[in-house]
Parts: structure tokens; sequence; C-alpha cells
């Protein structure tokens, strides 16, 4: 009896004993924000590496995380504009709505690249603020760290040592490995790639390689069996050196042509979890190059 | 800005005083100062000027169908069902413009989200559907919500009818509804602070429609509560289920009919109309990513008692007691089965139940006859496929085919195209 007692009272002490909720939109910020929080922050992760960030539903299990947040994390920049917005206006919570020191987004801190000229639903699902996928430069992460760090000390301002003292070991390990990746990644420099989804833009534009194709005739439009003909025609003058997907996309259409151009089909985790070694963040840059790298040989 | 002070001097304080290292510890607090410049820096950045920078986010639905039918939809009826006054009836013969709705919607200030949502009728009527007010900053896990909205009772209600599975309500929603609640009211929602998603919502209505009668007293006409629960089982499926009640008093809530004889007769209830709606929704993906392949089965049970007086007019007025307790629900699945395409399969069903009708049954002169959708001991049901191919998340061509024995010895079998269309600003979507 007196254990279920203190069960009920365990169950009844939360948010726990950690400081900062958060909710994160996607994998690679709930991985830095617990970089960033340690075991001060308890982390709740919304979406997993195998679901597609663009259409993610506002399921009862995030508004009743929301509820309880002190803080979202979320990529900005349109993103998430299918759901969060929903989850936000329903969770009853004052402190993570737009605008709200609670809420957060990675746009924010970034630099974003192919920033559209103008904006028209005929050009595909395009995003006004540019390309959202902007995790897959490490020199964003560490800028969104830098001021992640900073907006979870304001909000526990009693822990904003711990906070930006890990923030500070954070780029010190970041920097360190993103040199390191810079001198193993030389091979790749000037790769011609064929991609799904322009979702590796940023990884493309860092290492330098090249993108000669998208599966998707327009962002967001899935693959039609007459643009990957044309796709297949086009690379007899721009060869490409690998077909490269992440892994929540619908592999048929990449291992298709990959088999018509007798091409290596890379998957890569795209974020956090999205492979068996892509356990955070360092992991999923490993990971990814090894896998590109791959193609090289 | 105070309150930006305080945390900039609790930043301070909090790094530790007589610490071995200082010159770490005034490292840090450096380092935090510019930090704190970035973030408000970053905060202050104009993204957009001009006067238009403040205009709601705006879109619109075209909708449209093609549809041929075995009976005539402007004669539809539900036989053994008071007519509910609702537009129920099935999409027209031929070609029809659908409501084209207009949504608009913002925050008003940091306490207050507004919306309008217009219905341009084909008949070249607007209709609003939806203008309410929305508190932001409640908290606690309350919201408050005042003006005209979507009922939160039972799941499909809340829906907006452009993202319905299928072009036409359920069958229950036709019958006791009048195919969706949208009262004049106020809502108050409490989302529980437990991981198990757990709502729970009271509204206070004028009771302007169906199943209430709109009248001109003081007060509430319609009250309803509803309780919302739900989670994910895994990664890959998501529920939600939902109890709710709605009761009203309608005061002459008549309809006009024919008896036997093909004579005009005029029939009105008085009394209290109780419903109760059970739901659930699941929902299901491999890993949660729907984009592929995603299965949604859906169902409501609804049960309506009412108990009062209804009056018989055909030139002279009777006036005898009437209750009555009458059930309907429905279950489809919606499969989509690769990219773009899904197909839906949707059963509907209407109890007849039992019904008292005093006038009747004491003999005051008309007999069962003559009440003919109140006493025609009648079970409607309804089955009805669909097809449907969506270029993109913003366009969607439907294929629906649907045998419909809503009226007793008549089989109506329809078959309808349906197109929606959604420009504008990206809304987000319910579950």
């Amino acid at each position: 009896m007196r254990s279920i007692i203190a069960l009920v009272l365990a169950a009844a002490s939360w948010p726990g004993l950690a400081a900062l909720n958060i909710f994160a939109c996607t994998p690679e910020w709930g991985a830095l924000a617990q970089e960033l929080g340690g075991d001060k922050a308890s982390v709740y992760t919304a979406t997993t590496a195998l679901q597609d960030p663009h259409h993610i539903e506002a399921r009862p299990s995030l508004i009743a995380r929301a509820r309880r947040a002190d803080l979202v994390v979320c990529t900005g920049a349109e993103l998430e504009i299918g759901w969060l917005p929903l989850v936000l206006t329903q969770s009853g919570n004052p402190n993570i709505q737009f605008g709200e020191r609670g809420y957060f987004e990675a746009a924010s801190a970034a630099r974003m690249i192919e920033v559209p000229q103008r904006v028209d639903r005929a050009m595909g699902d395009v995003h006004p603020a540019g390309n959202p996928h902007l995790h897959l430069d490490p020199l964003n992460i560490s800028r969104v760290a830098k001021a992640l760090a900073a907006r979870m000390s304001l909000l526990d301002a009693q822990d904003a040592t711990y906070y930006i003292g890990r923030e500070l070991d954070f780029q010190k390990r970041w920097h360190e490995a993103t040199a390191r990746w810079e001198r193993e990644a030389k091979p790749l420099q000037g790769l011609p790639l064929v991609v799904h989804h322009r979702d590796l833009s940023y990884l493309l534009a860092w290492l330098g390689m090249r993108e000669v194709g998208t599966l998707e005739p327009k962002p967001g439009v899935p693959p039609s069996a007459a643009h990957l003909a044309e796709l297949l025609g086009s690379l007899q003058q721009t060869p490409a050196k690998a077909v490269v997907r992440s892994a929540y996309q619908d592999p048929r259409a990449a291992d298709w042509l990959a088999g018509q151009a007798r091409l290596p089909s890379i998957v890569l985790p795209f974020t956090v979890g999205g492979s068996e070694r892509a356990k955070d963040l360092f992991g999923l840059y490993e990971d990814s190059i090894a896998r590109l790298l791959g193609a090289t040989k | 800005m105070v309150r930006k002070w305080i945390c900039v001097t609790a930043l301070a304080v909090a790094v530790p005083q007589a610490h071995a290292q200082d010159a770490e510890a005034q490292k840090l607090r450096e380092e935090l100062r510019q930090m704190q410049q970035r973030v408000d820096a970053l905060e202050q950045r104009p993204r957009q000027t001009g006067e238009n920078a403040f205009n709601p986010s705006i879109s619109l639905i075209l909708q449209g169908t093609a549809a041929r039918s075995s009976q005539d939809p402007a004669a539809y009826r539900i036989d053994g069902f008071a007519p509910s006054g609702g537009e129920v009836a099935p999409a027209p013969r031929s070609f029809s413009l659908g409501e084209s709705e207009l949504i608009i919607s913002a925050n008003i200030d940091p306490y207050f989200r507004g919306q309008l949502t217009a219905a341009l009728t084909p008949e070249n009527e607007v209709e609003v559907e939806e203008a309410f007010f929305q508190t932001l900053g409640l908290g606690k896990g309350f919201t408050l919500k005042g003006g005209r909205f979507l009922s939160g009772i039972g799941y499909q209600n809340e829906i907006h009818q452009h993202a319905w599975d299928f072009q036409d309500a359920p069958l229950p929603y036709k019958a006791f509804l009048g195919g969706r609640l949208n009262d004049d009211g106020v809502q108050l929602r409490w989302l529980a602070p437990t991981d198990l998603f757990l709502e729970f919502g009271a509204e206070l209505g004028r009771g302007r429609a169906f199943p209430s009668a709109d009248s001109s007293r003081n007060g509430a006409g319609a009250w309803s509560l509803f309780a919302h629960a739900g989670g994910d089982l895994g990664v890959s499926t998501a529920w939600r289920t939902g109890l709710s009640y709605l009761q009203v008093k309608p005061e002459d809530r008549a309809f006009e009919d024919s008896d036997s004889l093909g004579n005009p007769v005029s029939q009105s209830f008085s009394g209290t109309s109780k419903l109760w709606i059970a739901d659930f929704v699941l929902k299901w993906a491999p890993n949660g990513n729907a984009t592929i392949t995603n299965f949604k089965l859906q169902g409501e049970y609804f049960r309506r008692d009412e108990s009062g007086s209804l009056t018989y007019d055909d030139g002279t007025a009777l006036n005898g007691a009437y209750a009555s307790r009458q059930s309907g629900w429905y279950l489809q699945g919606v499969y989509q089965f690769m990219p773009r395409w899904r197909a839906g399969l949707r059963y509907d069903r209407l109890d007849h139940g039992t019904v008292d009708n005093a006038i009747v049954t004491g003999g005051l002169g008309p007999s069962a006859a003559d009440f003919g959708p109140l006493m025609t001991a009648y079970n409607p049901s309804r089955s009805t496929v669909m097809l449907d191919w969506s270029p993109s998340e913003f366009s969607r061509l439907r294929l629906q085919l649907a045998s419909d024995k809503s009226r007793a010895d008549v089989t109506d079998n329809q078959v309808l195209l349906q197109y929606i269309f959604s420009l504008g600003a990206h809304g987000a979507h319910t579950f």
C-alpha cells in the first residue's frame, strides 16, 4: 500500500526534478537541448527521424506535452506550420506562444540559404523564409546552440552558469569535430549528387558537393515516373556519383533511379535517430560523412 | 523591461562569487551579457515592414461536385426521425458549386486570437459558420472561446467540412445535429497537466438551431459537456476518444408535413432533448510517418432522449405528451495505400428506437400514419465508398459512391465527383 502511495506521489510530483521542461519539435533540437540542458532539463521530442518533418499531425499526445512545457524549441521558417500553431493554441499554455520567451525558433539564430525571391504555390512547397533544414550546417548548430543556451538561461536564471558552461564545452567539442569532419570530407568536394528533396542543401553547401537533380519535380511534390525518366536522361550529360535520400523518405524512387543509372543509393540519417550511429548530433554528422565517403570509393 | 533587468540581475547573482576560478566566472558573465544582447537584438529585428505587416492570414477553400442520384436530392428525408432543418440533403444532381469557405485568422493581441469562417453558398448567400475569439494567455491549461464556433462535442463536429474524409456528414450527424452544431455562445476548455491527453470542456449556447429551436428567452438555451482522452500507442498509432452530452430545451420546434391524406399539417415539439455521443478515432502510419501509407479508423455512437409535448395542427391543434429514445452510429476507415491516393469505406445506421406519442396512443384522432417522420418505425442506413487523389496537400479530387437507404422502401444510389482546393495561408488541421 505504502509503495502505491509513494508511486502516486512520485507521479504527481511532475514535472520532476528537472528545472526546464523542453518540448522539441524535431530530434536535432531535442538532442541540442539535451546537450545544453544536461540533467537540469527534461526534453521531450515530438517527432522521430523516420517521420517527414513537413507532415506531422497535431496528435493529442503533443498537445498534452506542450501544456507543461517551459520552452518550445522548433525550427521555424514555416517547417512546422501544419501542426505547431494548433498544438500551441490548444495547449492552454501562455508561456510558449509565438513571441513569448518560452518559444524558440532555430531559424531566428541561423543563417538561411535558398531564400526564394518570390513565392507561389505553383513552385511547390516553398518556404518564404528560406530552406528550413538548417541543422545540417555545423555553423548553424553552433549559432543555434549559442542562442538556445542564452534563452535557457533567461528562463531558468538559477542554472544560467550551468547552461552557459555546458554550451561553452559543447562549442569547444563541436568546433574540434567540425574541423575534423572538414578534413575527412575533403574527397567529397565537387561530388555530384541526385537528392530526393532539398533537405540536404546545407550539408551539400558546407562540404562543397553539387546537386545535379532532385527526385521531386518540385519541392514537396512526390516523384513521378515522367520526371524520373527525364532525370535519368539528364544524367547522361551531367553524371552523378550517387542518389541520396533521407531516412524518412520513400525509398522507391531513389532505388529505381540508382538501379537504372547504376549508381549507389545512399540513405542519410538526416537527423538524430535516423541511423544506428546517429545517436546524437556528433553521430549524425559522422555517420552522414562516412556514408557519403562510401560513394567516392 | 523590468522583467529583463530582474533576469540579468538574477543571472549576475547566480554566478558563484567566492569561487576559486574567478576569472572563469568573469568570462562566463561577459559571455552571458553578450548573449543577452544577441537574443534581444534577434527578438527586436523587424521581419516585415509596411502597412500589411499585420494582415491576418487568409485562406480560401473552393469546392464543387458533379453528381448523379437515383432519387431526387431535393426530396431527401430521413424516415423515422424529426426533420432537423439543416443542410443534410445529398449533393444536388449535375454540376454544383459547393460552399466556398473564407477563413481569416490572426492573433489579436498577446491575450486573444480571432477567427472568421465565412461560407459563400452556391445560392449566393454568405453564411457565418464560425466567428470567434479565443484566449491565448489564460494559463493553467484553460482556453475560453466565445462567439459562434463548431462545438467540441463528438469527433467530426469540430472538423471543417473540407477536411472530412467523405463529401457529406454521417447519418447520425444529419439526424441529430442537422449536419453539425455551431451555436452562438461560450466554451471553456481545460487541459489536464498529464502526459495522457485529457481535456474537459463545457459550452453554453443560445440554442439557435436544431436540436434546439431559436427562442427569445433570456439565458442559455443549450449547454453541453465533453471530455476527450488521447495518446500514442507506440510510435505508429495515435488515438483519441471522447464522451459528450448536449442538452437543449426546444420550444415549438416545428416542421411542416402532410397527413395520410396529403393535407398539410404542422407539428411542433416542446420539451427537453438530451444527446449523448461516444466517439473514437485511431490513426496508424508505419513509424508514424503518414506520407507514404496511413490508416484512419473513426466511429461515433449517438443516443437521444426527448420528452415533452407535441402539438399536431391540421387546422385544429391537438396536444399530447411525447417521448422518444433514438440512436445511431457510423464507422469509417480510410486507407492511404500509396502517396496521394486514399480509399475509404463508411457505414452508417440509425435506430428508430421507441417513440411514445400520446396523440396516437391516447386515440385523439390522428393515427401513426399521419405522423410520417416521427412514427415511421424505420431504421435508415447507408453504405459509402470513396477514392480520392491529392496532387498536393492543397488539392484533392474525390470519387464517392453511396447506397443510401434514408427513405423507407427506396434505395438512393449516388455517384459524385468532388474537388476541394485550398488557397492562401497554410492552415493547420486538427487531429
